[in-house]
């Protein structure tokens, strides 16, 4: 087993890039995330793994810096919050329109705008449903603890890689500055650049020897035949992320009468509420998706011929609830409760819309 | 066993390093801990609260309406929490400053004269410890040679030379704890 820590979701996220052996990041200043950069500043990892820490002059900047050095078969990542990810929007679009594997994360703050610094999941819909331009997706996974940080900077170097493809952490201001116990991985070493010619040989800029053609990383193609089937190859591998990928987590719902979806911190407030209600007698159950795109939608299918209804719970004005709706295609009840502008429901106040929305209403 | 409990004062007291020692205590026997801090524009004479939850069992939510324990150390989080604690629960607070002291018959009332203990102390920046010292002798949830195991652990090497100077301030604390009200 490795160390057993005490620490920060945020702080968190900059340990596990050390101890996976990423090789960069690149980010900017941001509440309520600084924690990350500031992390990794202090742990100075360019000193014994030479993973490269910089703070670049922008999220602009930032994005672009990853793009340059994933482009090189390098593992790379950037950390912001809501208002940092929309700058970075166009960047990630390239990104996946250049097939570059990275690790993006966003700990989200309450928007739109320059919005709060407090916690929310409004970007649900710009994580999952572009964000920036064109018919591309991401791998998004959901963290709902300090462990879950740690495990998916882990696991989403591995996706990126299997895909080259981004891959973004979706947590929010909770989780970014929760403390909770963690296990850390043992310190893994970088890639050498004979792994790198062998893990992503075959696409990336590693310096062209004389016989092999030109490796050029871009998204733009002035053909538009071969462009319509790179858009058919990224849309096979999004197909196959669909089909391998999907994760959640179901509490309690084999005998459950209504089910409440919930991610990140909002699924944490839930636990509770299935708590809560449990103890009055209600049969409440909850699914947990891990992986929001792709979304776990044939276990919601599956639920929905069983359940009297579900509830949506979301610190937004209602986004998943819409991938809800779709995968239960009209076969039972989908409620949405959530709060916005950075306010946090309490369990109990979860515990009362489902009362109110679902076994009343 | 879970304990739930609320920590909320002035920015600068030490809210949220006594959480921090509580969890970091809490792991050093073996528990699940969770600490979630009030953040934002805080500052030093703002208000500053953290919630600590340390149990056997894996912890569900670290947003919570009601407490176990809620330690109060300025008017506005006596204003503010009071009504959060659990019926059955336990209200500490620090009298100095409070206007309004608490009023409900529902739950256990303590106090502790943090302020002016650590001013006799010589060491004003022990309040925190000896408010701390406090709630161990009212919710013994952590044994005391966790808790010196838990300053180990939080304190920088650098500080460690304070940790008797803590430990003696737990113990004002414990040994200083009054019953305003039990149910």
């Amino acid at each position: 087993m490795g160390e057993l820590r005490l620490m920060k979701g945020n702080e968190v996220i900059a340990e596990a890039a050390i101890r996976c052996g990423c090789d960069a990041y690149f980010g900017y200043p941001i509440t309520p995330q600084s924690e990350v950069m500031e992390t990794l500043m202090a742990n100075r990892p360019w000193e014994d793994t030479g993973m490269v820490v910089l703070q670049a002059e922008s999220e602009i900047a930032s994005i672009h810096m990853v793009y340059g050095a994933a482009g090189s078969g390098k593992r790379v990542m950037t950390s912001s919050s809501s208002p940092g990810i929309s700058l970075m929007a166009e960047g990630i679009s390239y990104m996946a329109g250049a097939e570059l594997p990275c690790v993006i994360v966003n700990v989200q703050r309450g928007g739109p705008g320059l919005g709060t610094i407090q916690p929310s999941q409004a970007d649900y819909n710009q994580a999952t449903k572009g964000g920036g331009h064109g018919d591309y997706s991401l791998l998004v996974l959901a963290p709902a603890s300090v462990q879950e940080m740690h495990d998916f900077v882990v696991l989403g170097f591995e996706l990126a890689f299997k895909y080259r493809n981004p891959v973004m952490i979706l947590a929010d201001g909770v989780i970014g500055q929760l403390m909770e116990k963690v296990v850390l991985i043992d310190q893994r070493p970088r890639w050498t650049n004979e792994q790198i010619a062998e893990i992503s040989g075959t696409w990336a800029t590693t310096g062209k020897s004389k016989n092999r053609k030109k490796h050029v990383i871009t998204s733009l193609e002035m053909d538009s035949f071969i462009m319509e089937n790179n858009n058919l190859r990224l849309q096979a591998k999004y197909d196959q992320m669909k089909d391998e990928e999907v994760r959640f987590e179901a509490i309690e719902c084999d005998d459950a009468e209504y089910i409440m979806v919930a991610f990140g911190s909002a699924a944490r407030i839930c636990q509770k509420t299935v708590q809560i209600a449990r103890q009055k007698g209600v049969k409440v159950g909850l699914i947990r998706p891990i992986t929001l795109l792709p979304f776990p939608e044939k276990i919601i299918a599956e639920y929905a011929t069983k359940v009297k209804g579900f509830l949506s719970v979301e610190f937004n004005a209602g986004q998943m609830v819409n991938d809800i709706r779709l995968a239960v295609n009209g076969k039972t009840k989908v409620e949405y409760f959530g709060r916005m502008g950075g306010i946090v429901p309490t369990p109990d106040e979860v515990e009362a819309a489902l009362e109110q929305k679902l076994i009343r209403g | 066993m879970t304990e739930e409990i609320i920590i909320a004062g002035f920015g600068g007291q030490g809210v949220l390093s006594m959480g921090k020692i509580l969890a970091y205590s809490g792991v050093m026997q073996d528990q699940e801990v969770a600490w979630f801090p009030s953040y934002g524009p805080e500052m030093r004479g703002g208000t500053a609260n953290v919630t600590v939850i340390i149990s056997d069992e894996r912890i569900s939510s670290p947003i919570l309406h009601e407490f176990d324990t809620a330690i109060i150390l300025n008017q506005q989080s006596m204003t503010k929490f009071e009504s959060r604690v659990k019926a059955g629960g336990t209200l500490i607070y620090d009298p100095n400053g409070i206007v309004k002291h608490p009023s409900r018959k529902d739950i256990n009332i303590l106090r502790v004269e943090g302020s002016r203990l650590a001013v006799e102390m010589g060491n004003p920046l022990t309040f925190n410890m000896i408010v701390l010292g406090a709630f161990l002798k009212a919710k013994p949830v952590i044994k005391l040679e966790n808790v010196k195991k838990g300053l180990e652990k939080s304190l920088p090497e650098r500080h460690h030379k304070l940790i008797p100077l803590n430990l003696e301030a737990i113990k004002i604390g414990q040994e200083n704890l009054e019953v305003v009200q039990t149910i």
